[in-house]
C-alpha cells in the first residue's frame, strides 16, 4: 500500500518567520519553565517514589508489553481529544488561531524528551507517593510526541474544506454539531489517520524512552518494555535487550495489523475524490469485521447510536453542551466583536503575555546559569546541528538511490514498504546497548560514533518516502525517458530526482525532527556502569535532566527548539515551497 | 398552462455585493440587482462567467449576505441560511462518505424529521428522481449524470419552496445532460416535484430558452441585469422551431452587443487604458478561430450559435475568445455575428513568422498593457521589469484574481509574439537574449 502524507506540518504556515513566532516561541518555552518552577516546589516534599520492581524473567515480557501498549493508547486517546478541540479552535476563531497556530508550530519543535523532566516532577506532585503520576507523566510523553502533528493535519483539513459540501451543509441547515461529524471530521479522516499512524510509529520511541527516567534523585519505573529494558541495560544483560526486541516487533506488528491497517482501509471511504482510488488499501481485519454477519450484528447497536448521536441537533453556539458546538461558540464569541480597536486589544494581550514569559524565563535560567555557559551550550548546539546535518546528508546519498531503484521495481516495493514502515515505527533505543557494546569492545570514539543511533530509527522515512515517490512517477514519463534513450546521470538528474524530491523532502523533514529528539538519548548511553558521552547539545540535557538541574534544562530546551525551527524554516520549508512550486506532477 | 404566477415568493432589491479592497476602492461584484420570483415559474440567470449570477443565487440562498439593498421572502427580511429552499450543485457536492441513501436523507436528519416519515420521504424522493436500486452505492461509485440525481433527490427530499440550481448540467457530457433536463422538465411539467418555482443560473443560452420562463440576463464587471426577457413558448419546446431559434439569435445578439467594457461604475478614479482587465484566451483558441472563419464553409462571416453548435462550445467558451479577437483587431462581433477584419484574414493565411509579426504589431497598437511593459523594456537603463511591479499598477483597478489572469494573459500573448518574455524564477520580464 502506498499512502503519501499529502498533510505535513511544515507545508502549514507561510514558509517565512513571522512575527508570531517571536511571541509563541517565549511562550511555549516560558509556559515550560513555569511548569518546571511549580512542579519543582511541589516536589520538594517528596522523598521516594514507589518503586516497583521490573524482573528480568522474559515470561513477564507480554504483560510489560500489554502495559506499554496500554499508555500508548491512553496518549492516542489523549491526542485524538487535543486535535479535536485544539484545531478545531484554531479553525473557527481567526483570533484563537493567530495565536494556537504559532505556538503548535514552536511545541513540535521543542525536543520531547527534553522537558519529560518537568513533567514528571510536576506529576508526580499532581499525585503524591502514587504511581498514577509516573504513569501519567509518561503518557503524558507519549502524547506530546503524538498530539502537534496530528492537530496539524485536521486544522488544515478543516480550513480546506470543499466550499460546495460547506454550502451544501449550511444550505441544508446542519447544525455545528452535525456538520462536525458529518461533514468536517470524516473530510479531515484521511489525513488524520494517516498522522496517527505517524504519531504511533514515532511513539513507540518514546514509550521505550519514558517509562524508566531519572530526574535528579528520582528513579521512576513504570512496568514496560522500557523499564525491561533500562534494568537489562543496568545488569548488562544482551540476553535480555535480545528478548525486549523481540517482544517489541510483536507489538508494533500487531498493532499495525489490528488497528492500523484496519483504520487506513476504512478511512480510505472519507476520500473526497470522487474517482475510485487506483489502488483501494485493504485490510483483512475490516473485511473480516465488514462481511461476518455474526460481528456485523455484534457492532450494529452502537452503529446506529453512534449515528443517533451524530444527527443530534444539537444547538450552533448558545449554551451547547456539544464538544463542537461549544468550540464553535467560544470561536464566535472570540471573533464577535468588532475588528480593528479589539484586534489591537488582542494583540497587545498576546505581546504582554508573550513579553512576561520571556522574560521568567530568562530570569529562571540566569538563576541557575551564567551567561558563559549560554556560548557554550549554543556551540554545543552546533556540534549536535553538524551531526544532524551530516547525518541526513549521508542517509539521503545512501536511501535516494535505493528508494528509486525499489521503488521502480513494484513487486519488491511491496515488499519493501512495508518492512520499511515498520523499521521506522520500531523504537531505535532498544539496539543502542548493542551499538554501546561495540563501540566499547573496539574502543571507538563516542563524538562520532555514538551520532549514527541518532538517525537509527528516523532514516527509514526517507526510504519509504522515496519509494512512494517512485512507485507513484507517471510511467508516461518512464516510457518517454526510455524512448528517447535518456540515460545514467542524466536521467537522474533530469527525470528521477525531480520526479522523488517532494516525496524525499517529507521523508527527510521528519528525519531531521526525529534525529534532534534522539539525540538527547543518543549523545549520552549507558552500559551498566560504562557511559559514554559525546558532545551535544542532546548529552547537555541529557546530563542536565539526571542532575536535576532546572535552569539547565530549560536552557537546553530553549536553545534546541530555537535550532529546529531555525534549521525547518532556513532549509525545509523553502525546499517545500521549491517542491511545490516547481516540481508538482499535476 | 402554469399561469398562476400571482404569489410573490421572492423579492430582491438593489441588490449589490461588493468586497473592500486594500486600495479602498470596493470590487463590485452585483450592482443594482431587482428580481422578484413567483410562484409557478422557472427563471434563468444567465451571464458570463464573473457577472455575478452564483453569488445572486447565493444571496437568495441564504449563504451570503448583500453588502446593500434587500431580500425578503414572503415579505421578511432574510437573516441566515433561507427555510425552503434547497440547492443543486453544479459540483454535485455529494458528501462521500455517505451512500446514495444517506446522502439524500441528510438534509432531512439535519432537520430534525421523524425517522419514519423520513424514511419514507427519502424513499418517494429517490424513485421520483430514476435512483431506485442506487441506493446503497456511494457517489464514487456512480456516473455523472446518476450523481446529479442524487443531487435533485437530496434537493427535492426537503421539500423546499424554491428549487436552486447552479449550473446543473455543465460538468455533464452532452447526452447526458439533456437526459437530465427532459426528466426534469417533465416532472415539473406533470406538477410532481414538491416545489413552487425555480432559479437556475447557467451560461448556456439554449438552455435558458429551452427551460425557463423568465430569463435575466447579466452583464459582467459589476454583475447587473442587461435584460428580462420573457420566453412565452409553449412545453415542451423544440430547439429547431424557428421561434426558438430567433429567441437564441436574439439573446445571442443582447450579449454581444457593443458596450462599453467597463460600465462606468461610482469609480471616482478611472483606470489608466493599460489598467484594464484582461482574459486569458490561448492563441491556439485565436489561430484556432480565425482559421475556422476563414475556412470555405464560413468565408470569413459566422453567425455566433450557428458556430457555437458546431464547435460544440458554450458561451463561456466562445465568447472570449470572440472577444479577445475583436480587442486585437482581427475580428469584428456584433448582433450576434463574427466577421474577419483585413488582418484577421491576412493572419490566418499566413505562416508562422508573418503570424507572430501581426500578432506583435496589433498587441503593441490595441493592448495598452502589452506596449507599457514593451515601453518600460526599451527604457536605456531597464534589463528586465519585475512583475510585482506591473501587479502593482494594476491592483487598484481590479482584484486580485482579474490581475493574475490579466499578467497570463498578457504574458502569454507577448511570449507567443515574441514581444518580451518571462521568467518564473525571478519573476521578471524581459527581452529574450538576443543570441
Amino acid at each position: 500500500m502506498v499512502w503519501i502524507n499529502t498533510n505535513v506540518s511544515v507545508k502549514a504556515a507561510d514558509a517565512a518567520p513571522n512575527r508570531w513566532d517571536v511571541v509563541a516561541l517565549p511562550l511555549v518555552i516560558g509556559l515550560l519553565a513555569l511548569l518546571a518552577i511549580g512542579g519543582h516546589q511541589m516536589a520538594l516534599p517528596l522523598t521516594s517514589v514507589e518503586e516497583v520492581p521490573v524482573t528480568l524473567d522474559p515470561w513477564m515480557l507480554p504483560e510489560y508489553a500489554l502495559r506499554s501498549t496500554l499508555r500508548m493508547l491512553a496518549a492516542m486517546a489523549a491526542s485524538l481529544l487535543f486535535t479535536f478541540t485544539y484545531a478545531t479552535l484554531a479553525a473557527k476563531s481567526r483570533r484563537a488561531g493567530m495565536l494556537l497556530i504559532p505556538v503548535l508550530d514552536v511545541l513540535q519543535s521543542v525536543p520531547v524528551l527534553g522537558y519529560i523532566s518537568f513533567t514528571v516532577v510536576f506529576f508526580l506532585g499532581l499525585f503524591p507517593g502514587s504511581v498514577l503520576g509516573a504513569e501519567c507523566a509518561a503518557i503524558f510523553a507519549i502524547f506530546t510526541s503524538q498530539a502537534w502533528n496530528m492537530a496539524f493535519s485536521f486544522y488544515q483539513s478543516l480550513r480546506t474544506v470543499p466550499r460546495d459540501l460547506d454550502e451544501a451543509a449550511t444550505g441544508f441547515g446542519f447544525s455545528g454539531w452535525q456538520r462536525f461529524w458529518t461533514l468536517e471530521a470524516p473530510y479531515a479522516a484521511p489525513g488524520l489517520v494517516w498522522n496517527m499512524m505517524m504519531s504511533m510509529s514515532g511513539g513507540w520511541f518514546f514509550v521505550v524512552a519514558s517509562e524508566a527516567i531519572t530526574v535528579g534523585d528520582h528513579t521512576i519505573t513504570l512496568p514496560g518494555i522500557g523499564s525491561y529494558l533500562a534494568k537489562a541495560i543496568d545488569g548488562q544483560r544482551l540476553d535480555a535487550v535480545g528478548w525486549a526486541v523481540l517482544a517489541m516487533l510483536l507489538v508494533i506488528l500487531a498493532y499495525d495489523q489490528l488497528l492500523f491497517r484496519p483504520l487506513v482501509a476504512w478511512a480510505d471511504k472519507f476520500r473526497v475524490e470522487l474517482t475510485g482510488a487506483q489502488e483501494v488499501p485493504e485490510s483483512w481485519l475490516l473485511t473480516l469485521f465488514q462481511r461476518t454477519r455474526f460481528f456485523r450484528a455484534v457492532f450494529a447497536p452502537f452503529d446506529r447510536m453512534l449515528g443517533r448521536l451524530v444527527w443530534l441537533r444539537l444547538p450552533v453556539g448558545g449554551a451547547s453542551r456539544g464538544a463542537a458546538g461549544g468550540l464553535q461558540a467560544v470561536g464566535g464569541l472570540l471573533d464577535r466583536v468588532p475588528a480593528r480597536a479589539v484586534d489591537m486589544v488582542w494583540y497587545l494581550l498576546l505581546a504582554v503575555a508573550g513579553l512576561w514569559a520571556g522574560w521568567s524565563m530568562i530570569a529562571f535560567v540566569s538563576s541557575g546559569v551564567d551567561w558563559g555557559d549560554v556560548g557554550t551550550v549554543l556551540l554545543l548546539g552546533g556540534a549536535t546541528l553538524l551531526r544532524v546535518i551530516v547525518l541526513i546528508a549521508v542517509a539521503t546519498l545512501v536511501w535516494v538511490p535505493l528508494g528509486v531503484l525499489i521503488g521502480l521495481r513494484p513487486r519488491l516495493a511491496e515488499k519493501v514498504q512495508p518492512a520499511a514502515q515498520f523499521l521506522a515505527a520500531f523504537p531505535a533505543n532498544l539496539l543502542f546497548p548493542v551499538a554501546v557494546v561495540a563501540i566499547v569492545r573496539f574502543d571507538l570514539n563516542p563524538d562520532v560514533w555514538l551520532s549514527p543511533l541518532m538517525i537509527l530509527g528516523t532514516q527509514w522515512y526517507i526510504l519509504f518516502n522515496v519509494i512512494a515517490g517512485a512507485t507513484a512517477f507517471p510511467g508516461d514519463l518512464k516510457e518517454a525517458a526510455a524512448n528517447f534513450r535518456i540515460r545514467g546521470w542524466q536521467w537522474w538528474r533530469d527525470v528521477m530526482l525531480p520526479g522523488v524530491f517532494p516525496y524525499y523532502v517529507t521523508g527527510a523533514v521528519t528525519a531531521s525532527g526525529g534525529s534532534w529528539n534522539a539525540s538527547i538519548v543518543a549523545e549520552a548511553v549507558n552500559w551498566g556502569d560504562t557511559r559514554l558521552t559525546a558532545h551535544g547539545l542532546g548529552s547537555y540535557i541529557a546530563q542536565a535532566t539526571e542532575a536535576g538541574d532546572y535552569p539547565r534544562i530549560v536552557l537546553g530546551i530553549a536553545v534546541m527548539s530555537l535550532f529546529v525551527i531555525l534549521f525547518n524554516r532556513l532549509l525545509w520549508r523553502p525546499l517545500y515551497a521549491f517542491a511545490e512550486r516547481r516540481l508538482r506532477l499535476a | 398552462m402554469l399561469n398562476t404566477r400571482n404569489t410573490t415568493i421572492f423579492e430582491l432589491s438593489g441588490v449589490r455585493q461588493a468586497y473592500a479592497k486594500p486600495s479602498g476602492q470596493d470590487y463590485v461584484v452585483l450592482d443594482n440587482v431587482d428580481l422578484t420570483l413567483r410562484d409557478g415559474e422557472i427563471v434563468g440567470l444567465l451571464g458570463r462567467s464573473g457577472s455575478g449570477k452564483s453569488t445572486l443565487l447565493r444571496i437568495v440562498a441564504g449563504l451570503v449576505k448583500p453588502t446593500g439593498g434587500s431580500v425578503r421572502h414572503h415579505g421578511e427580511a432574510v437573516a441566515g441560511p433561507t427555510d425552503g429552499v434547497a440547492m443543486v450543485f453544479q459540483t454535485f457536492a455529494l458528501f462521500p462518505w455517505l451512500t446514495v441513501w444517506e446522502n439524500v436523507m441528510a438534509g432531512l436528519k439535519a432537520k430534525g424529521v421523524p425517522a419514519r416519515e423520513a424514511e419514507a420521504r427519502t424513499e418517494e424522493a429517490i424513485d421520483l428522481i430514476g435512483l431506485s436500486g442506487f441506493e446503497s452505492a456511494y457517489p464514487k461509485e456512480l456516473s455523472g449524470g446518476m450523481r446529479q440525481r442524487v443531487g435533485f433527490a437530496r434537493a427535492l427530499v426537503v421539500h423546499p419552496e424554491i428549487l436552486l440550481m447552479d449550473e446543473p448540467f455543465s460538468a455533464l457530457d452532452v447526452l447526458t445532460a439533456e437526459t437530465l433536463r427532459t426528466d426534469l422538465l417533465d416532472l415539473w411539467m406533470e406538477r410532481r416535484l414538491p416545489i413552487k418555482s425555480i432559479l437556475m443560473v447557467t451560461h448556456n443560452i439554449e438552455e435558458a430558452v429551452l427551460m425557463c420562463d423568465r430569463i435575466l440576463v447579466f452583464s459582467s464587471n459589476p454583475g447587473r441585469v442587461a435584460a428580462e426577457i420573457r420566453v412565452d413558448i409553449a412545453h415542451p419546446r423544440n430547439r429547431l422551431d424557428p421561434q426558438f431559434r430567433a429567441m437564441v439569435d436574439d439573446i445571442y445578439g443582447r450579449m454581444t452587443a457593443r458596450k462599453p467594457l467597463v460600465a462606468s461604475s461610482a469609480a471616482t478614479k478611472r483606470p489608466p487604458a493599460h489598467a484594464v482587465p484582461l482574459e486569458h484566451v490561448s492563441t491556439n483558441l485565436l489561430a484556432g478561430l480565425l482559421e475556422t472563419l476563414a475556412s470555405p464553409a464560413y468565408h470569413g462571416k459566422a453567425d455566433l450559435p450557428h458556430l457555437a453548435g458546431a464547435l460544440q462550445h458554450e458561451i463561456d467558451d466562445l465568447f472570449p475568445i470572440a472577444e479577445t479577437l475583436q480587442m486585437l483587431g482581427l475580428a469584428e462581433v456584433a448582433e450576434g455575428d463574427i466577421h474577419l477584419t483585413e488582418p484577421g484574414r491576412l493572419f490566418a493565411e499566413s505562416g508562422l513568422d508573418d503570424r507572430k509579426r501581426l500578432f506583435a504589431e496589433h498587441l503593441i497598437r490595441y493592448v495598452p498593457l502589452a506596449a507599457h511593459i514593451h515601453g518600460l523594456l526599451k527604457e536605456p537603463a531597464t534589463q528586465h521589469v519585475p512583475s510585482s511591479r506591473i501587479r502593482a499598477e494594476l491592483m487598484p483597478f481590479m482584484s486580485e484574481g482579474y490581475a493574475e489572469e490579466t499578467l497570463k494573459a498578457v504574458t502569454n500573448w507577448a511570449r507567443y509574439a515574441e514581444l518580451f518574455t518571462y521568467d518564473d524564477e525571478t519573476e521578471t520580464f524581459a527581452f529574450e537574449d538576443a543570441d
